[in-house]
């Protein structure tokens, strides 16, 4: 059981992954996509709480750090998405319930995790990317993972449920 | 994984384990430079995630003409009734003809820069983009160390410089496009000969463009001035005499003893498709390599 439940989530994470690569660059805004692996993320925090969270944030984070063609310093998409899972299974409680709560949690989780990702590289210089040009990206990545949360995180908090109540029952 | 304890605080000891190892992989990647220990990580992953993209960019593929019509009219607002009326007839044909006619139009172009440069191609279609949020400027290509692509490679298409391999994997390939904020390309002016460096700004769309700093400041590049590589030493990373693209303003700073000129690319980097990877002549690979150059050199496999 363990095994498929692993299974599952590495085949979500890689799915993720290639979309966001290979497929939303065609429905891109100015080459921002929604970021689809922070929404798994999200869902994950919302069904099973921080900590299961932040493990899907790190091993998410981590699939696109080393995924082709990413080239910037590994580990940076990972930190930001643990921090995201963890402060977004801290407020599921609220969240989990209303649909406006699960979009606010979404709309925070992306602001959050890519300022993250934005700040640690401004202090690693990792592409030295000037401050305004990170500030034009913030806000179209937040509106297109809140555009994107209604079709997929659904979904994705319907499989984590399905996969925790295997893992109770059993 | 601890069980959910509904009342009680979340430990923090899954958080700070995995914070401390985001950190250390941060760190590992830093101060390895080139040869750092996360390198064979990252073609670890590449082998695996190179076949995922290659599938979700095959499957896609046939659906890419369509956005390409939502994403024109936003500049082209104006045209968009007479564009609609024309659309309409022409979507049947277009989703795949036309498609078909560019790209052999591209492969046409591809040969024609491989003759006027004598350079040998290996051909290769770009299959994943790297995303705006990470702010690095690069490509998948779905050609891989078995078609002969090795890193400090430079790809072009047939417009010009597109950029160079960083890594490769068995295949696929990640390239740094030369619009990226870390690249750096040695450039000439074609009217005067005179050398100088070519900045990208990480901005991939219809702005994109590069800052050219030259070596002698005396000089003034005039307007639409064409740049060409200036090739490196063994044509790695870049190879000489490839076109990257046209002056289109000069200006100089008080607190800098250069000139600065603003340069348009010849390619089209928000439509790359198919580009050409310079390889040795004569190298042998799973795909038959564009040379019009030398000999021609066809190859039993058909692209794979």
């Amino acid at each position: 059981m363990i095994l498929l439940r692993v299974l599952v989530v590495t085949a979500m994470i890689s799915l993720a992954v290639a979309l966001q690569v290979a497929f939303f660059p065609y429905l891109s805004y100015d080459g921002v996509v929604p970021n689809i692996a922070l929404l798994i993320v999200v869902a994950a925090a919302l069904v099973r709480g921080p900590e299961f969270a932040a493990v899907i944030g790190f091993l998410s984070g981590l699939a696109i750090d080393l995924a082709p063609p990413a080239d910037h310093v590994a580990g940076r998409w990972a930190l930001a998405l643990v921090v995201v899972g963890y402060l977004a299974g801290r407020v599921r409680h609220d969240a989990r319930t209303s649909a406006i709560a699960a979009i606010v949690t979404v709309a925070a989780s992306s602001f959050i995790g890519t300022s993250i990702f934005v700040l640690s590289g401004l202090v690693l210089r990792d592409p030295s990317v000037p401050v305004a040009e990170a500030l034009q990206v913030l806000p179209v990545a937040v509106v297109y993972d809140v555009l994107l949360t209604p079709f997929v995180l659904p979904l994705m908090m319907r499989l984590f449920r399905r996969l925790e109540t295997r893992r109770v029952a059993y | 994984m601890a069980l959910r304890h509904e009342n009680k605080r979340p430990s923090r000891t899954v958080l700070v384990l995995l914070l401390l190892a985001s950190f250390t992989l941060i760190t590992l990647d830093v101060r390895g430079g080139d040869d750092s220990p996360v390198e064979p990580l990252r073609s670890a992953a590449g082998e695996v995630f190179g076949p995922v993209e290659k599938a979700t960019a095959a499957v896609v593929r046939p659906f890419e003409a369509i956005p390409a019509f939502l994403r024109t009219t936003g500049a082209l607002r104006i045209d968009l009734e007479r564009l609609e009326a024309e659309n309409s007839a022409l979507r049947g044909q277009l989703a795949t003809t036309v498609l078909d006619r560019n790209r052999a139009d591209e492969l046409d172009g591809l040969l024609q820069s491989s003759r006027s440069t004598g350079y040998a191609l290996a051909p290769a279609r770009v299959i994943a983009i790297g995303t705006a949020q990470s702010f690095s400027a690069t490509v998948t290509i779905d050609a891989g160390t078995s078609a002969g692509v090795r890193p400090d490679m430079t790809v072009v298409n047939n417009d010009g410089l597109v950029g160079r391999v960083l890594r490769s994997d068995r295949g696929t390939a990640t390239v740094l496009l030369v619009v990226d904020a870390e690249s750096v390309v040695g450039g000439r002016l074609g009217s005067s000969m005179e050398v100088g460096f070519l900045r990208g700004r990480g901005v991939v769309g219809n702005e994109g463009s590069l800052d050219l700093d030259l070596v002698d400041n005396s000089v003034t590049p005039g307007k639409n001035d064409v740049l060409v590589t200036w090739g490196s030493k063994n044509s790695a990373p870049y190879v000489s005499g490839i076109p990257i693209g046209r002056v289109t303003s000069v200006y100089s700073s008080p607190r800098q003893l250069s000139k600065q000129a603003v340069i348009e690319p010849f390619v089209d980097f928000s439509a790359l498709d198919l580009v050409g990877v310079v390889v040795k002549a004569g190298a042998r690979g799973d795909r038959a390599v564009v040379n019009a150059g030398g000999p021609q050199n066809h190859q039993s496999g058909d692209r794979q």
